[in-house]
């Protein structure tokens, strides 16, 4: 009997807060809004893959195979040819002026090597100072032939022959930062905004005198926590579901695995980031310190978690505390889901881990929560 | 002092309620009692235990030791009951800004399990009472304090209570809106519903039925006001409050 009219009082609550939210458009732009022009700033402006790298040509072997050659290189649009140069000294020269960020190199046996049917070589040098934009270009090129690359790390030519660099990129062959980034955004959006407003909204009940007024109803206090949860959750799937849109129509990101999965797993990020949104509440002690300490997880979310740097090349205390966040995992899912198609047989692991971290959190908020409006 | 009233009649009885956080004691040895119907003050200067004394009789807060019955419950067992059957209203008020008058009516009288027709029936029913049906659509945090404290007060009474507690109730209020609400409060106490009042305008205190005066956490008088005032040979409970106050300060040096 009690815990049916407990069931009932959530509806109450529930409603009430959307129309708070309703009538409060900072937070819905925030929600909303922010999300989506994040999306197409980090979509379009931050990219990582280099396109039209311009490009001098050393062809020593001048014949229809070496042109055939060149002509594909440039059809993957990471080379833009600039011009033609006699000899290496004039790739030095052009290089290390930046007139030029890569040459290839065509070496006069190319065209016999390869009639004899030997592996032909011909060399991609291209300039390092940059090496996120350099192994995006290797990268590309390695896809089109056989090519040998050489790095030139800044200044001196160092033409370390024969690497045979078989790379091949899975999953994303053309190399686009925004198949990547998109996905990561995702998650990286959820955790900001998640923490951010859920702390705010139970802060902000207990500056305005409202929470005292609700634990003296007979709402109990997991009622009224979840109650304060559920808006938030819709809210976080309507912001998912806006920016993978965006993502889909305006950068192509591809889904290749199973949405509801991705949804299912989803839910466990989003209670999990709601559950340390909740915690930062019971510790703040205003709105602004509240923000303060979201904010606070904002930077080690975005760097810490491999949404733009590989977890694997940095220092192990940065691993540790990117192993820590919720975030890392919940990237494995979204790319998992989207990128590579994986299903719940090799997602399973974070997903456990993501409903672990849900369940302490939220358990302990619930506990530091009815302590502090005794 | 009033004569024992006999145990049906009394809204609040408390046998030696005490509550303590780490070392400090916040309430001692509290015997009080409050009989149905009546508009009663508990009165000290800060510290002096009347919050923590409001919040154990609410049921939010469990005492160290001592017990205490509120309209019928035991503070202890019956909490879940004990909020049913209470108001409160705080200084803060504890309206939602965003929220219309009716909005917030609603809000709150739906966590009491007041649903439909009979929720809305009554909220009309309140708005009109307390003189709030044509503000009924206003955004709270449009209106003045005054308008505030009738909203919050139409709130904490949607449901009916037989006990409500008024913690500070007219703190930053205009003199004519605070004599509006107590002709308001003085009805509710007519109509069987006990009252207790928490409030620093001694003025307010002269016109209270019974009050009872807390000092560093244990009752130092209880009674009519003029009985109050009797017993420290002062002559208004504004005299009694400062000795009050000095005492407590002397102590604590």
């Amino acid at each position: 009997m009690i815990d049916s009219i407990r069931k009932s009082l959530l509806w109450p609550m529930v409603r009430k807060e959307f129309i708070q939210l309703r009538r409060d458009p900072g937070t819905l732009v925030m929600i909303l809004g922010i999300p989506a022009m994040q999306l197409l700033l980090f979509g379009f402006a931050v990219r990582t893959e280099v396109h039209h790298l311009p490009t001098v040509v050393l062809d020593q072997s001048r014949t229809p195979e070496s042109r055939l050659l060149i002509e594909t290189i440039v059809q993957t649009q990471n080379f833009d040819i600039i011009g033609h140069v006699p000899d290496r000294a004039a790739i030095e020269h052009v290089i290390s002026g930046g007139t030029a960020r890569a040459a290839l190199i065509v070496p006069p046996d190319f065209s016999r090597a390869l009639k004899r049917g030997e592996t032909a070589s011909a060399q991609i040098i291209v300039d390092a100072a940059n090496p996120l934009a350099s192994s995006a270009a290797i990268g590309g090129a390695a896809l089109v032939a056989n090519v040998l690359p050489a790095k030139i790390a800044d200044h001196p030519v160092d033409v370390r022959l024969p690497i045979d660099l078989r790379v091949r990129p899975w999953y994303n062959p053309g190399g686009e930062s925004s198949t990547f980034v998109v996905p990561g955004l995702v998650a990286v959006m959820l955790t900001i905004t998640l923490l951010v407003v859920m702390s705010g909204a139970i802060v902000r009940e207990r500056e305005v005198g409202t929470l005292e007024q609700l634990v003296v109803t007979p709402i109990s206090k997991s009622a009224l926590l979840l109650g304060k949860i559920i808006p938030f959750v819709i809210i976080a799937y309507l912001q998912m579901t806006n920016v993978l849109l965006l993502g889909y129509l305006v950068f192509h990101v591809p889904v290749r695995g199973s949405l509801p999965l991705l949804y299912a797993l989803s839910g466990l990020f989003i209670l999990a980031v709601l559950g340390m949104g909740l915690m930062v509440a019971t510790f703040a002690r205003s709105q602004a310190s509240a923000q303060q300490v979201a904010f606070g997880f904002t930077m080690p979310s975005i760097l810490l978690s491999g949404f733009i740097f590989p977890l694997e090349a940095m220092p192990k205390i940065a691993q540790f505390i990117g192993h820590i966040l919720p975030i890392t995992y919940y990237l494995d899912i979204v790319r998992g889901v989207l990128l590579k198609g994986s299903g719940i047989d090799v997602l399973w692991r974070p997903a456990l881990y993501l409903a672990g971290f849900a369940v302490v959190t939220l358990s302990i908020s619930v506990r530091r929560f009815a302590k502090t409006v005794e | 002092m009033t004569g024992p009233a006999p145990a049906r009649d009394l809204a609040v009885r408390t046998v030696a309620l005490r509550k303590t956080f780490g070392d400090l004691v916040a309430v001692d040895h509290l015997d009080l009692e409050i009989v149905r119907g009546e508009v009663f003050g508990i009165l000290g200067p800060n510290g002096s235990g009347k919050t923590t004394t409001i919040r154990m009789l609410c049921g939010l807060l469990p005492p160290t030791s001592g017990d205490a019955t509120v309209v019928g419950c035991d503070i202890r067992k019956d909490a879940e009951l004990l909020r049913n059957r209470i108001g409160y209203m705080s200084q803060q008020f504890g309206l939602y800004g965003e929220l219309t008058v009716r909005e917030n009516c609603r809000f709150y009288a739906s966590l009491y399990g007041l649903r439909g027709a009979t929720r809305e029936k009554r909220i009309d029913e309140l708005l009109h009472d307390l003189d709030l049906a044509p503000r009924a659509n206003n955004r709270a945090d449009t209106l003045s304090g005054g308008l505030k404290q009738r909203v919050a007060l139409a709130c904490a009474i949607a449901h009916h209570p037989q006990l409500l507690f008024l913690d500070e109730p007219t703190a930053g209020v205009d003199p004519a809106a605070r004599r509006a609400f107590w002709k308001i409060i003085y009805d509710l106490a007519g109509q069987d519903t006990t009252i207790v009042v928490t409030t620093h305008y001694m003025d307010e205190a002269e016109k209270l039925k019974r009050i009872a005066l807390l000092s560093r956490g244990h009752l130092i008088a209880v009674g009519t006001p003029a009985e109050v005032t009797a017993q420290f040979d002062l002559p208004t409970i504004e005299d009694v409050f400062v000795e009050l106050q000095r005492r407590d300060e002397g102590a604590r040096v």
